[in-house]
Formats: C-alpha cells, sequence, structure tokens
C-alpha cells in the first residue's frame, strides 16, 4: 500500500510551488511518484531515492580516497577548522531552510567568518540597487489577479523557472484576469529567441551588453523627449510603442533575471529597471520583481538581513557586520585569496564558479555539506551529507516575493542520517567550547 | 612637518586592514606608541609594528604630519583612510579604500590603487600616478550621498563607476575610464582625457562630465545642444554640449529644468 501526500512543496526553484502530490511507500521510507511539480521539480524529489548515495560523512586522505567518518568526528573538524581560521568564508544556504540558516550564522559571527549566500553570483547586484533605491514589488498571488502587462527581462522563465507562468504570470485566470493568457500581454526582452520569447506579444531582441540603454530609453520615452533612431538594436518606434503599451495596462509587473543581474552594467541595469517601475508608476501601476533561482535563496537574504542588516556578503570578521560586494563577497574573497578555509552549504561553487575560485577551494581547508556528490564535495577535504531539505525534513522557505513558505517533510532520511540544522548545531557546540564563550 | 616612515616587513597572509595609518591617527604619537597602533588581519588584531617599521615620530597635529610607507603594499587596504589634514605618501601600489572619506591634507600613491578609492571623500586631494581601480570616488555602498568636495587626479586609466552619486569635488583622469560615470550623480565634474566607453551620465541628475577622447556608446537621454568653446585645464578646445540623462527626473530653477552636461571635444 502507498499513501499521498498533498500540498508538498518543491524545494528546487524560487517559484517554490506549493501544490504537489508526492505518493510514499507505507513505512513512510519510500518516495515512489511525484505529481503535478515540473521536470525538474520531480527530478529533485526522486534523486533522493538514489542507490547510491553517500549516507556518511567522508574525510579525504593523503592519497586522494574518502574516508567513512562519524558525524560527531565531521562536526569536530568543521568546528575546528573554522576556529583556527582568521578569515573562513561560509558559502551557500540557498538550498536549505531558514532554520539551518540561523544557526549557521551563529557559528559566523563566533568565528568572525564572512558568510555570503548564491545571490553573490546570481541576484546580489539586484540587492544592491534595492538598497541604493528601493523597490516597488507586489506578490505573485497580486500578479496572478491582477497584471495585464508583463514584461520578461533577461530571463527564460519556460526552462528556469517551468511553472511559473502556468501558475502566476501567463495562463492563470485571475480575479481581474478573468481571461487568462488573453487578459495579458507579454513583452520579453532578450538577445536569443528563447522559448519564452516566442510566446511573447513583443520581443525585444536588445543587443548584448545594451539593456541600460534600453531601460534607460524606454524612460526617455515616457518623458517624450528625443531619442536616437536605434538604442540597443531597437528602433526608437518600437521602444515608443512599448511605453505605451506599458503605460496602457492596468498592472503590470517586470520579472528579471541573470540576463540582465549579471551582464554588463549588472546593479546599474536593475537600478534602472526599479526606476523606470518608479516612472510608470506616474501613468498606472506597476511592479517589479526579480526571478530567484534557489528556492530559498530569498530566504537566507531575509536571516542575514534581520540578523546582521544586510541581504549577502556579510563580513563578520572584526566583529561587526560589514558589507560591500566587490571586497566583502565571495568571488572576490577567493579571486583574491583573502580567506584561509572555506566552508559551504547548501550551494554547488565548484560547479559554478570561475576555474581560478575552485582552484583556490582546492587549495584551502574545506568542508562542503550537501546531500548530493557534487563537482565542491569533490574538491572539499570533508563532505558531510546530510537529509533532503523539503523532502525529508521540512522548514521555513521564502518564495521569489518574499512570502515564507514552510515545507513538508514526505518521507524519512536514510537511518542515522542529520539534517543541515542537527549537523550544524553540533557544530556550534563545540566552536562554542573551543572560543570559550558561554 | 615631522615625517614618520613605514616599512613593511613581515607580509600579512591574508589581507591587512590599515584604517590607522593616516595623519590624524599618528599625530602626538613617537615610533614607539605608533607601533602600537592596531591593524587587522581577518578576524586577528595586532599592532602595526608587527608588520612594518616605524621610523621617526609624528609631529604634534595632523597638519604637521608627513606619513612615507615604504615596501610592498599592495595587500593592504584603507591606507589613509578618513584623513583630514597632513601629508601621506605611498611608494608604490596599494589596495581597496586608499584614501577613503578624506576629507583634508594630500595623499600621493606612486603606484595604483585597487578598487573604491576616495569613496565618500569630502574634501582634501588624492593623486595616483598609476592607475584606479573601480568605483573610484564613488558613494560607500548604499549611501546616495557620494563624494561631495576635493581633488582626485588619476595619471593613468581608472576602472568602472567612477563618481557614482557624487554631489561635489572634482575627478581627473588623465587616461581612459571604463563603463558607468557619474550615474546618479547630482554635481561635481569628471574630466576623462583619454577615451570613455559607454554608460556616462545614466541616471544624472545634475554635474558635468567632460571627455577628450572617444565614447563608444552615448547614453540615449543624451541630447545635443550647441558647440561650444571651452578651457579645461589650460586646454582650449571645441566642444559639443550634450544634456541630460533626460530619462531621470531633474530639478527646476526659474520654471526651468537643470540637466546634467556632457561636454565631448571635437
Ligand atoms: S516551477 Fe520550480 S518550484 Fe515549481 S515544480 Fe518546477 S522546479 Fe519546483
Amino acid at each position: 500500500m502507498t499513501k499521498t501526500v498533498t500540498d508538498v512543496v518543491c524545494p528546487f526553484c524560487g517559484t517554490l510551488c506549493d501544490d504537489l502530490e508526492v505518493v510514499v511507500s507505507d513505512d513512510g521510507k519510500q518516495l515512489t511518484e511525484v505529481y503535478n511539480a515540473c521536470v525538474i521539480g520531480t527530478e529533485k524529489f526522486l534523486h533522493s531515492q538514489a542507490k547510491d548515495r553517500v549516507t556518511r560523512p567522508r574525510l579525504r586522505q593523503e592519497d586522494g580516497s574518502w574516508k567513512e567518518i562519524s558525524y560527531d568526528d565531521a562536526a569536530e573538524y568543521t568546528a575546528q577548522m573554522l576556529a583556527k581560521a582568521k578569515k573562513p568564508l561560509m558559502y551557500g544556504w540557498s538550498s536549505t531552510n531558514c532554520e539551518a540558516q540561523s544557526v549557521g550564522h551563529e557559528i559566523a559571527e563566533m568565528v568572525g567568518a564572512c558568510v555570503d549566500n548564491t545571490a553573490a553570483v546570481c541576484h546580489g547586484t539586484t540587492l544592491i540597487a534595492v538598497q541604493d533605491i528601493g523597490i516597488p514589488s507586489c506578490t505573485l498571488g497580486e500578479i496572478k489577479n491582477r497584471a495585464d502587462r508583463i514584461l520578461f527581462w533577461g530571463c527564460n522563465p519556460a526552462h528556469a523557472h517551468p511553472r511559473h507562468m502556468s501558475r502566476y504570470s501567463i495562463y492563470p485566470r485571475g480575479f481581474f484576469t478573468g481571461k487568462g493568457q488573453k487578459s495579458r500581454k507579454m513583452i520579453v526582452v532578450d538577445p536569443r529567441v528563447t522559448d519564452t520569447a516566442k510566446l511573447a506579444d513583443v520581443h525585444l531582441q536588445v543587443e548584448q551588453g545594451r539593456d541600460y540603454e534600453l531601460l534607460n530609453a524606454i524612460r526617455v520615452a515616457l518623458n517624450n523627449e528625443w531619442l536616437p533612431d536605434v538604442v540597443a538594436g531597437i528602433p526608437a518606434q518600437k521602444i515608443r510603442e512599448v511605453a505605451d503599451i506599458c503605460k496602457s495596462g492596468r498592472f503590470g509587473i517586470i520579472f528579471f533575471g541573470m540576463g540582465v543581474t549579471q551582464t554588463l552594467s549588472k546593479n546599474h541595469n536593475i537600478d534602472e529597471a526599479i526606476a523606470l517601475t518608479k516612472h510608470l508608476n506616474e501613468f498606472t501601476k506597476f511592479s517589479i520583481m526579480p526571478m530567484r533561482g534557489h528556492y530559498n535563496v530569498t530566504g537566507s537574504g531575509e536571516v542575514l538581513a534581520w540578523q546582521f542588516g544586510f541581504p549577502y556578503s556579510v563580513d563578520l570578521s572584526r566583529g561587526f557586520a560589514r558589507y560591500n560586494p566587490g571586497d566583502t563577497s565571495t568571488i572576490d574573497l577567493l579571486a583574491r585569496g583573502e580567506v584561509d578555509a572555506m566552508f559551504t552549504l547548501g550551494s554547488d561553487p565548484g560547479a559554478h564558479f570561475p576555474i581560478s575560485c575552485v582552484k583556490q577551494i582546492a587549495k584551502l581547508p574545506s568542508v562542503c555539506i550537501d546531500p548530493h556528490q557534487t563537482p565542491t564535495s569533490g574538491v572539499s577535504k570533508l563532505h558531510v551529507p546530510v537529509a533532503f531539505c523539503g523532502v525529508e525534513v521540512g522548514g521555513n522557505a521564502y518564495r521569489m516575493d518574499n512570502v515564507p513558505i514552510d515545507m513538508r517533510k514526505v518521507v524519512d532520511p536514510p537511518a542515522g542520517m542529520l539534517t543541515d540544522e542537527e549537523f550544524l548545531i553540533k557544530v556550534r557546540d563545540r566552536v562554542k567550547q573551543l572560543k570559550g564563550a558561554a | 612637518m615631522e615625517t614618520v616612515t613605514i616599512t613593511m616587513k613581515n607580509q600579512p597572509a591574508l589581507y591587512l586592514e590599515a584604517d590607522n595609518v593616516a595623519p590624524d591617527k599618528f599625530a602626538g604619537k613617537t615610533a614607539p606608541q605608533i607601533a602600537e597602533l592596531h591593524v587587522y588581519e581577518g578576524n586577528t588584531t595586532s599592532t602595526l609594528g608587527k608588520y612594518f617599521e616605524v621610523a621617526g615620530n609624528a609631529g604634534a597635529t595632523a597638519a604637521d604630519t608627513r606619513i612615507v610607507v615604504k615596501g610592498d603594499v599592495k595587500k593592504v587596504k584603507y591606507l589613509g583612510m578618513k584623513m583630514s589634514a597632513g601629508e601621506l605618501v605611498v611608494e608604490g601600489s596599494t589596495d581597496l579604500y586608499a584614501g577613503a572619506w578624506m576629507s583634508g591634507g594630500t595623499m600621493l600613491v606612486k603606484g595604483n590603487v585597487e578598487a573604491f578609492a576616495a569613496t565618500g571623500m569630502k574634501g582634501g586631494e588624492l593623486i595616483i600616478e598609476g592607475n584606479a581601480g573601480n568605483y573610484l570616488g564613488s558613494a560607500y555602498r548604499g549611501d546616495w550621498r557620494g563624494v561631495s568636495g576635493g581633488k582626485i587626479l588619476v595619471k593613468g586609466n581608472a576602472g568602472s563607476d567612477v563618481g557614482q552619486y557624487m554631489l561635489g569635488g572634482e575627478i581627473v583622469i588623465n587616461g581612459n575610464a571604463d563603463v558607468h560615470v557619474m550615474t546618479h550623480a547630482e554635481g561635481g565634474k569628471v574630466t576623462i582625457k583619454g577615451n570613455a566607453k559607454s554608460k556616462l551620465g545614466g541616471q544624472l541628475v545634475d554635474g558635468t562630465i567632460i571627455v577628450f577622447g572617444t565614447i563608444d556608446v552615448m547614453m540615449p537621454g543624451f541630447k545635443f545642444v550647441d558647440n561650444v568653446e571651452l578651457e579645461v585645464d589650460g586646454t582650449k578646445a571645441k566642444f559639443a554640449h550634450f544634456i541630460g540623462d533626460t530619462g531621470e527626473r531633474h530639478k527646476k530653477r526659474k520654471g526651468q529644468l537643470i540637466y546634467g552636461n556632457l561636454y565631448k571635444k571635437i
């Protein structure tokens, strides 16, 4: 016999779908089927059932092989590494729950670490812009029920957030958007003809690296000022048309992704996009929202911000919180050789960072806490496998619109495995002893 | 004026935060007292004397104190931070935040500086004989009140984000500048004697940009007004005059909108 767990939350992307149904064996030990999730979400659940899963911490030996050790020994190793370092880096945090993040931050404060999440290589630039000029935003529910002008700028939800358009932004029939897709105008700005762009009413095929100019040009059009004939590869006429489409809506939203946050101009792109949103509010109601990637990167920003005042790249080395991406951000810290220990949890820098930074991780004392075997666990000295967050343990996560959602546990982890939070508590208690803190 | 010379003897394993190396902090102290000032390497606090040889006593006040920094200080941050008077000479290149928040006095760097030099500067003079990194003379992260006074001269090139949120003061770059010059600025002046790339004056409210060389791509929010004759740093030449950013908000004076100005040599 099996049982079906309903209203399960998907711990994969920032859409954080909360309508999944998961079929598990009667003893709650095996997960057999997943309904309602997209392909990537389904994979995440099924992956927890992999037969070759590592279930105990492993320490790298001199000859390069792994030796299985106990969780207690792993906690001792991690605590010693962090307590000895002059400037340890504690990176990741985006694929775990807020409870674990909070314990991690306690450790960081005691050892004087730099704490950073995956925003450092993703939407961190968004956070810089938000700090610079604020952000008029809303929830995904409001978009579903009200939005009739949808802009996707430098993002491709068809692939990266597969259920975003069907649950919230394009297809659903909401309270004031009863005709679903027909009640909405969809504009996509992307240098490539993506699968999202193919669905658009208007596709602005912007020249690469010229988003800042194009955003500026739309604002110039809103002010009815002179424009050059072509901006960023788009004719002025077209830019004025798009400005008019935006103005004529009742409720508009700009969604944006890494196509603008990590290309030339970075935070300035977002800064200008927020300024455009503000500008459009002189004519109608407009909002803007980042398409956050990891399911709980938003939560990491929230927890860091309420504990230390800054949402990412926080440097606690001098006993108080400092924040200045470029100085305190992970890529810079690694590339410049500013840190002497690397702790990774809930992210895979080994797969995503520039090779020079990955080499640096390989040189440092390092611990990687991750349910999977990843390129990061591959270059780390200690790999601590843990229970899958959102599958084998619940906890809190924040959706891309800053709405907190409690995740559900659907199956038990393999016998004897710890969760992120449980392991971190062991480390924290040991660090407390080492640092002599009461 | 008394001179204190500090010479790097023990390189830090990581990076050193030396925000106490400024005439204001040295003033009234003898060499042994100066060697006792704190420096920070990661989470470890130690003394200046552990890393530097200190020679000479400081003057009674900051204005009477001249500091000369010798040796390799490429991994030293915050030299000259918050200095208000006196002199600081760095014989080589240095790291982040050179002369950050300085309000007076003169700082001379004979080599290059990395990012965030003269962050939030209020006054005084910073001269960089080599190149400057990104965010030269910009606001501190998240602050909308940037550089409000003082003078910066870079003899080489500058990185991106020169003069972000600038309110006043002057920056002269003898070489080239990377993208984003005076973003969000509401005053002040940046002169680029070499070439500029793009995104000059984006979201500019007020202030002046002068470019002697080429501009790869102009912002769409800048419109041509007329050609004018200008004298810049003793050079008389003809410049094309643009105003902008026309997409941005602007203040009004006597019923007239006040724009930022961009002059490009022709
Ligand atoms: S869209 Fe995102 S949250 Fe929803 S099921 Fe797919 S991966 Fe999971």
